[in-house]
Order: structure tokens, then sequence, then C-alpha cells
């Protein structure tokens, strides 16, 4: 018996057959019908961002810290173009959301009408499909299938644009189940022949590596489970992108650190010499890969990826296996153990001693200092202070991202929330906000820099209005840190616009809000204020001033292989020319 | 930094069907995009190559089976074997991509284009025209005492021949469908 409704009706029946608790919006013409709907009914908890681009970051934030599908509900026009930077994000990390924008109604559209945008349009090459429902009878069934694609394959941002006119219609409602899903079906379990190649690669590798992304994360806590398993089985060293941090643990023995750009000297130096690479879930980008002509030159690649079109797009593989990171994960251990596979131990053993002394470089030193506090001590009492309790991170973008990934310790998966592909400045303050509404008594922190943060500041009244106690942890050195540290090293020390002469100060801006400001600069009693921190129960500004001219190591230069890395030592080498992009 | 002791000629040589990565020869290939007919689908195929860089040199469309609501893209496109690997995986992955064939890659293929050229003249060229279209199969479907519109199919070569003949004869205008290809066989 089918249910006869409106289209606005239809949004939130199908958002609850869906499973959505949340959903993060921001109202206007086009959707108060929608708006209307959310005000009559308790089951799904409305959260009124600030801007739109924060309701999508925080849906990012809430997907990416559950598994499950995050929401946002902006307007036409406006609202929507505010959204795409979101989308785009959500595409280039595939996570997995669901926007809904309103439109003028189907008689208006093409007339440049108030608040019109063509949004399909505008964001076909953000999603990974989106849909202008001009039928209500099609609308509960748009909305399911647009789940379904955010959700299965390689996961990505959707969005529905659906016309006042279709919002207020009436016509019957299609259940999930009847919803037409079958023709996007991709292909999940790996081909077995092509694991068995990939199980004899790693039954002769004498300089094997695990170098693991974001698509572990992806693909559930099944994954990181298997994952750590193949590890404890072959004692093969494992390294993980800057997406795929928490897969395996920080504090396994087998963890040689984060890879790229601003990897660790032995993730790299593992990465360029290994003689086997095997790279589960992640897509050889270009801040991984350096110069790709001499990009790890004498090993056999095998690349497990869900999107066929990851593989062989940069690097060319010896092994391809399109497939999930859970099912593949679990062919391979299952014919590594039905062969009785062995690994070739003297091989491994003289590998792991050359990764060792690549690890006693500790390329992670600084110079301390006991009158400013540099960023890497920040972190590192952040670290030590916060260790063990039920930690989630999301971050801005620049140095101090860098510094978070290299400093902080991940033990698990969907605790580091990044914005690692499109590298969005603004990401981390709303996405800490849906991190916290998905995990109201977790502590949430995030690492900003004071410009990052700016981007996105408003939210702190989304925070403070639905009592998100997240912790803005910013590291303050009045600098566009990233852009200043490329203009030293490459652009012979001018610093076009890259300080900020008029920044606010933090702790009146945390009691304008209405949260708690804390403001430090004094390294001996950093500790008392992270724990002043810790201990406040609701929000905080947390004005961190670090050393102004710190540099991030150690570094690749874009275009050079892996085994050119710079210490921070080698500052002097950026001398000699090298471009970076 | 430290020395890598890396062994000599342990070098990767795939075992895998690839082809070479290290051909720079780009190929014209054709394929053929069956996708359902929603709005926003060409679009989004069209997008797919401007986005990402990828040629395109003809590019036809229509829906091939209205119950089931099937379009079919043939599109022809240039690019090295990567490169042509990389479209479509890159159309494969689309969600409203039901398949792709490289009608280049799989077997011999029929391939036409129609096309329609208007040629003016009178006297001995106009003569001549005829007589060429006679030649190559083109029928006259319009005319007037100074002008014909021939109608062709054909190879996108065989009609480039043609029009290249027509210019000094007076040819006019031509419009031209693009390629629409099948396999050949079962």
């Amino acid at each position: 018996m089918s249910k006869q409704m409106t289209g606005a009706r239809m949004v939130i029946q199908a958002l609850k057959d869906q499973g959505v608790e949340v959903v993060f919006g921001y109202p206007g013409g086009a959707v108060l019908p929608i708006y209307d709907e959310i005000f009559q009914q308790n089951d799904i908890r409305h959260v009124l961002v600030r801007h739109e681009q924060g309701a999508v970051h925080m849906a990012e934030g809430y997907a990416r810290s559950t598994g499950k599908p995050g929401v946002a509900l902006v307007t036409s026009g406006p609202g929507a173009t505010n959204a795409v930077t979101g989308l785009t994000d959500a595409l280039m990390d595939s996570i997995p959301i669901v926007v809904i924008t309103g439109q003028v109604p189907t008689f208006m559209i093409g007339t440049d009408g108030f608040q019109e945008a063509d949004t399909v349009g505008i964001t076909r090459p953000c999603t990974k499909m989106n849909w202008l429902v001009k039928d209500t009878a099609k609308l509960a069934d748009t909305i399911h299938q647009a789940f379904h694609v955010a959700t299965h394959g390689r996961p990505g941002p959707v969005l529905i644009d659906i016309p006042k006119d279709v919002q207020f219609a009436t016509a019957d409602y299609v259940p999930a189940e009847s919803a037409r899903i079958s023709h996007y079906q991709p292909r999940t379990d790996g081909d077995a022949a092509q694991i068995a190649r990939l199980v004899e690669l790693m039954e002769s590798a004498e300089r094997p590596i695990l170098y693991t992304g974001g698509g572990v994360v992806n693909s559930g806590l099944r994954a990181s489970q298997l994952l750590r398993e193949l590890v404890a089985e072959t004692n093969f060293p494992i390294t993980s992108t800057l997406m795929g941090l928490g897969s395996y643990p920080a504090s396994g023995k087998n963890w040689v650190g984060m890879l790229g750009m601003h990897g660790l000297y032995e993730a790299n130096l593992a990465m360029h010499g290994c003689d086997v690479m095997i790279n589960i879930g992640a897509r050889f980008d270009d801040r991984i890969t350096g110069r790709i002509k001499d990009f790890s030159p004498h090993s056999k690649k095998a690349h497990i990826d869900i999107d066929p079109s990851s593989i062989n797009k940069v690097i060319r593989v010896d092994v391809p296996i399109v497939g999930d990171v859970t099912k593949v994960l679990e062919e391979v251990l299952r014919q590594w153990r039905a062969r009785g596979s062995k690994t070739e131990k003297g091989g491994l053993a003289t590998w792991w001693k050359q990764i060792n002394e690549w690890r006693a470089v500790k390329c992670l030193s600084y110079k301390p200092s006991t009158t400013t506090i540099k960023p890497q001590y920040a972190l590192e009492r952040l670290e030590a202070l916060t260790k063990g309790m039920d930690r989630y991170i999301t971050t801005e973008v620049g140095q101090h991202q860098m510094w978070a990934a290299q400093y902080l310790g991940f033990e698990d998966p969907n605790r580091w929330m990044t914005s690692g592909g499109l590298g969005t400045m603004g990401y981390g303050l709303p996405a800490s906000i849906g991190v916290q509404i998905a995990h109201p008594d977790a502590l949430v922190i995030n690492v900003a820099g004071e410009a990052s943060w700016l981007m996105n500041m408003q939210e702190m009244g989304t925070a403070m209005q639905f009592r998100a106690p997240v912790k803005q942890f910013i590291l303050n050195n009045e600098r566009l840190g990233m852009v200043r540290q490329w203009q030293e090293l490459l652009h012979g020390e001018r610093y076009s616009s890259s300080w900020s002469e008029s920044l606010p100060d933090f702790v009146k801006l945390a009691e304008a809000f209405g949260c708690k400001g804390i403001r430090i600069d004094d390294p001996k009693h950093l500790d008392d204020a992270i724990m002043e921190m810790l201990a406040y129960d609701g929000p905080v500004i947390f004005d961190c001033r670090v050393e102004k001219h710190e540099n991030c190591f150690p570094m690749i230069p874009s275009g050079k292989p892996h085994n050119e890395m710079l210490l921070s030592a080698d500052a002097d080498a950026f001398k000699s020319g090298a471009v970076l992009v | 930094m430290s020395a890598l002791n890396i062994k000599k000629g342990s070098t990767s040589h795939s075992a895998y069907d690839l082809r070479s990565g290290s051909s720079e020869v780009e190929e014209s290939h054709t394929l053929a995009v069956i996708v359902e007919n929603e709005p926003g689908v060409l679009a989004r195929v069209i997008g797919l190559f401007s986005g990402r860089g990828y040629n395109i040199d003809s590019l036809t469309v229509a829906e091939v089976d209205h119950t089931g609501h099937r379009s079919r893209i043939t599109v022809v496109t240039r690019g090295t074997p990567a490169v042509i690997d990389q479209i479509e995986a890159q159309l494969r992955r689309m969600v409203p991509v039901h398949e792709v064939h490289d009608l280049t890659m799989d077997g011999p293929s029929v391939q036409r284009e129609l096309a329609l050229l208007k040629v003016a003249g009178t006297g001995a060229a106009r003569v001549e025209a005829l007589q060429l279209a006679e030649i190559f199969r083109a029928k006259v479907v319009d005319s007037t005492l100074e002008s014909f519109v021939f109608e062709m199919t054909g190879t996108p070569d065989k009609i480039d021949a043609f029009a290249d003949l027509m210019r000094p004869l007076g040819l006019l205008e031509i419009a031209r469908t693009g390629v629409a290809g099948l396999k050949r066989g079962l």
C-alpha cells in the first residue's frame, strides 16, 4: 500500500528510512517546505550552521568519523554555490555525503529567477552524481538512489536539487527497498588470480612496503583489522598517506610513519628503495610520488583500489586489483594462509636493519626553545596530555596540518579528519563540529592555523548553539605558514601577502561567542594551559602563540624523487633552485 | 643521504598484459558509450573530456532503446594508449554509464558518418559535381537550377575526400553528423 505525501515530507521520510539522525543546514526561500516538515518532527536533528560551506564540512566530519553518510540541506542559488567547496573537498577525499538543495519552482527554471542558479550544472564536476528532480513521484526514489551511490563503490558526494513546487506537490512515496539501485553495483571482489600473484610477490619480497591510504578507512573497521592481521603475519613495514592515518596504529612496531612531501624520512626512503610495493587504497597522489620518473624505481607494484580509474592513472603497476579493501584483504589472507606462505625472512631482516638505520636519523627532531613555543613542541605536549583519551582530531590546511600528522599518533581509523586532496583552508572548524555532533562525549580537537581558522570562524556560533564543546587548538604564527615557508625557501624571502597584519584578539573573540579563550606564549605554562582547555566543559579557542618562522620538515620539494628529501639541516639545498608546484 | 643498496637488475618488469606506458604516439579511438538517457548525462560525459583535458574529434548521441531509456554516445577521441585506457576507465566508473566499447580495439567495426553538402554552380562545374557525386554514391536530395544538396554516408575520410573535390566546384555549406559505429560480426 503506497503512501501519498508531499515532496517535502518525502524528503524527511526518505532521510529517516536511510537512517539519518542529523542534518546540517541553513534555510532559505526554496527549501522552506522542507524546513516546515523538519519543524513538525523529532526524529531528525537539524543543526543550523552559519554558512553553507560549514554545513558541508560538518557533514564531511560526521561522515568521516562515523563511516555513515553525512547530510546537508541548503537553499537555492547562493546556498548551493556556497556548498561547492565542500562538495569538491568530499569528491577529492572520497567522503560519502548527500547534499539537498532547494531550487526555484520548475516553471521558473531558466528565467533567471530570484536565487536561481544552475545547481546541477555548477555541481556536476564536483559530485559523484547529481539529480534535478522535476517530478514529485520520482523524488523518494532519487533520494534512495543518492544514498546508494554516495556509499557504494568509491564513496563520494551526491546532490539532489529539488524545485519548490516539487516539494509542495503530492505523490506516492517509494520506500527504500523498492528504489532503483540495480544499475550501480560496482565490483567489490578482487580477482582471485591477481590476488594469487600478489601473494607470490609477498612471498618473494626482500624489501616490501605496505603503502596504505584513505581507502582502508573508507572500507570500514574490518579493513583495518585485516590490515593489522596482514602486518602481524608478514612483519612487513607499513606507511600511510595523510588520508589513511590510524588504519594501522601509530604505536604498532611495523609503523614507519606517514609518507609523502612532509612524510617521514624512513617512510619515503623505504618507498624509494623497496622491491615490492603494495598499495592498499591509496592513489599515487602527486604529494606522494614526487617525480614520477624516479618514483620507487626498483619495485614491483601491486595496487588495490575500488576505483578502476585509479589503477595505472599515474603509476603503472604490475598487479592491479580492483575491489573493496576488506574483501581483497580477506582473500589475500585466505590465500596466504591456505598456501602456508612464508616471507623471505633473510631479506626482510636486512630490510628492517636498513629501515631502523633510517629511523635513527630522527627526522622529526627540531631545535627546542625555552622562550618561545615551537609548534612541534605544542603538538608533542597535546599528544602527551590527550593520549589514551577518546579523541578525534580535525585540522585546517597548512604547516600545522603536516605537523599534526607528524607529531600526533592515531591508533584507530576514523579518528583523523583532514582535507587531503583539495587542501581546503577553513575545513577543520566545521568538520570538528560535525565530529562532535556525532560523538557528543568525545574529545574533539581542531588543530588549526590562525589564517585557516578565520576562514570559517563564524561556525563558533554553531558550536555554541548546539553545545559542541570543540577545542580549537590554534597554532598562531601570524603568518600563512606554508606559503611563508615556500617564499622563504623558493622565492627569495619575498614574503608577498603571507602575513596577517590585523588579527583579532582570539580571547576576546571567544568571549564574544560566549565560549572560553586561552592565550599562551610561554612554553613553561603550556601544559597547564592545555589542561585548562581539556577541563573546560564547552568550546575553547586556544590561541597558542608559536615561533613565527618555523619551517616544516622533512620536505620533498615537489618534482623531486623520494631520496632527495630534505631534513631541516638541509635548508640551504633549496637555494639551488628546485621548483615547487 | 644514506646509500640505498639496491640490487642491480631487480627492476620491475610487468608480466601483466599492459600496453607500454612509454609509447607517446597518439592514436584515434572510437568509443561507444551506452548510457542511461536522463537529463545531464551527456553534459557529464562531455565534462569528463573537457575537465580532464581529453580530446573529442567527433560526437554523436541519440536514444537507441526507447523503452529501456538507453542512449548511445559515439565519441572519437585521440590520445596515447595510456590516456585512452584512462578515458575508458573514467567513463566506466560514471554512475549513469552502462557499457563502454572501444570499437578501435574490439576487432573490426563499421564506422559511418552522414553528410549533407550544398554545392552551387552552373554549366560544366555543375555537371562535374553531379558526376563525382555518382562516383561517391552521394544522393541528390535537393536541387535548384543553381545548386544541389548531396547526401552521402561513409567513413569520415570518404566524406573529407568528397568535400575536397566539391570545394573548387562551388561547395557552400556542409553539415556532418559525426561518426556512428558498430562492431562487425557477433
